[in-house]
């Protein structure tokens, strides 16, 4: 339970840090928080040659609003997010999700870009980033580019970021006038990965009438998954139990998650429904 | 690989060591600093048993390199107790309402505990219990550690009004 040996690189700013990614190529992994990446060292499931510590890139550490929009630096700890009177005033579904990720202790030290890079399906983070439409700023000795979350998350445990590529920044645009949000999930124990759960954004038009949703499934398939028909089956109506169920039925309807010690496959589907249909009236409300 | 040298503050002292970076930072405390007080149980952040505190807030130590640390202030279960080995309110807490058996869980449980105590108010059940809940006891049931940092809250926070 000891970490493998591995060059160890400290860079204090950005340029030097994708310099240094660069320079490692696909031996070479960025260290952020370390809340999952020192576990898989420590359990020797990642073996990487060398190691681009972000930590002491103060500049990528900010939280700021700018022109409407959350800018995210990579490396702002969970914990800072969490308890932003900046984030809880303009976007609360971050902190709902962040209350559910493990504990405090692992918060005060992990990243936002770090959890998003990492693109583990069962992480609220990523459900949160997507609910809210985030784009991901990456940078590398090549440019910078920007991508919506469809195309950041790739696959469990895989982005689109390339080896000498730095994820730099999450920005979260501003919400829609009357928008209400809700992150339901269910573990066995607080703080634990949960079996499945639902972040949901809804906002309201002329009427109450529904004018836009989005339903974002966690633990559902291998990265966070947009629940397109259940959010169709939600604009231009007006909430109600009823409406609920059947935009739940409707979310989960194509899902197939996977069954392991946990619980089956049928099992998190019907979970993850309950969840949808928790979260959609409580963002409706 | 290359071995570093590297300063670390630890309760107020400074240990300066060459190292190898993948030292974490539970096994610098207690392999290079000798201060065994800090236990280590998974060594992949489930437990809790390693918990610190990193410039005042609670960290997992096992999840850390040592060089990581460089730079910043460390606190371990032995700047707890006064000098003169008086307890923590919170460590007499424990000890009064039994809060601990064996003791492994022990260290991780306190340094988790006392940032929050040091806000000197009450907590309800609810908010220990949200803030236990990264510590891991196969011993207690946790029942008496709640008790105890109930006591402990209450006792520092009628202390914190008297002054």
């Amino acid at each position: 339970m000891k970490p493998p040996p591995f060059d160890y690189h400290d860079p204090r700013s950005i340029d030097e840090a994708v310099a240094l990614l660069a320079e490692c190529g696909d031996e070479g992994k960025a260290l952020a928080g370390g809340q999952s990446l020192v576990p898989l060292l420590n359990f020797r499931l990642a073996q990487p040659a060398a190691l681009v510590d972000l930590n002491r890139v103060a500049e990528l550490s900010y939280l700021r609003r700018r022109d409407g929009r959350l800018q995210i630096g990579a490396m702002c700890r969970q914990a800072r997010l969490e308890l932003s009177p900046v984030a809880k005033e303009g976007w609360p579904l971050l902190g709902a999700g962040l209350a559910l990720v493990a504990h405090p202790q692992i918060r005060n030290r992990g990243t936002v870009g770090g959890s998003a890079a990492h693109s583990d399906p069962a992480a609220e983070l990523p459900v949160a980033l997507t609910a809210l439409d985030a784009r991901f700023k990456a940078r590398s000795v090549r440019g910078d580019r920007a991508l919506s979350a469809d195309d950041f998350f790739v696959t469990h445990l895989t982005t689109a970021l390339e080896p000498d590529e730095l994820l730099v920044e999450i920005e979260v645009p501003a919400l829609p006038e009357r928008t209400g949000h809700a992150f339901h999930e269910y573990s066995r124990r607080h703080g634990d990965f949960a079996l499945g759960g639902a972040a949901v954004t809804y906002t309201k038009g002329d009427g109450d009438r529904c004018s836009a949703a989005r339903i974002v499934l966690l633990g559902a398939a291998d990265v966070p998954l947009r629940a397109r028909d259940g959010e169709q089956a939600l604009e231009g109506q007006v909430m109600n139990e009823e409406l609920a169920r059947e935009a739940a039925k409707v979310a989960v309807r194509d899902i197939e998650p996977t069954g392991d010690i946990h619980g089956s496959g049928d099992y998190r589907k019907r979970l993850i429904e309950a969840m949808v249909r928790r979260a959609v009236l409580e963002a409706a409300a | 690989m290359n071995p570093r040298r590297v300063t670390i503050e630890i309760n107020g002292g400074t240990y300066e060591r060459e190292i190898e970076p993948r030292l974490l930072l539970s096994d610098f405390i207690r392999h290079e600093a000798g201060l065994t007080g800090t236990h280590v149980g998974c060594e992949h952040g489930v437990c809790g048993a390693c918990t610190v505190q990193l410039d005042g807030e609670p960290v997992r130590s096992c999840l850390m390199l040592a060089v990581q640390a460089e730079g910043h202030s460390l606190r371990t279960v032995e700047d707890l107790a006064a000098e003169d080995g008086t307890l923590h309110p919170l460590q007499q807490a424990f000890h009064e309402c039994h809060g601990l058996q064996c003791g492994f869980c022990t260290p991780g449980f306190l340094m988790s505990i006392e940032p929050l105590l040091a806000e000197g108010r009450d907590y309800d059940e609810r908010e220990i219990r949200q803030a236990l809940a990264g510590n891991l006891c196969r011993c207690t049931g946790y029942q008496n550690i709640v008790k105890a940092t109930a006591l402990a809250a209450e006792r520092m926070s009628s202390r914190a009004q008297a002054e």
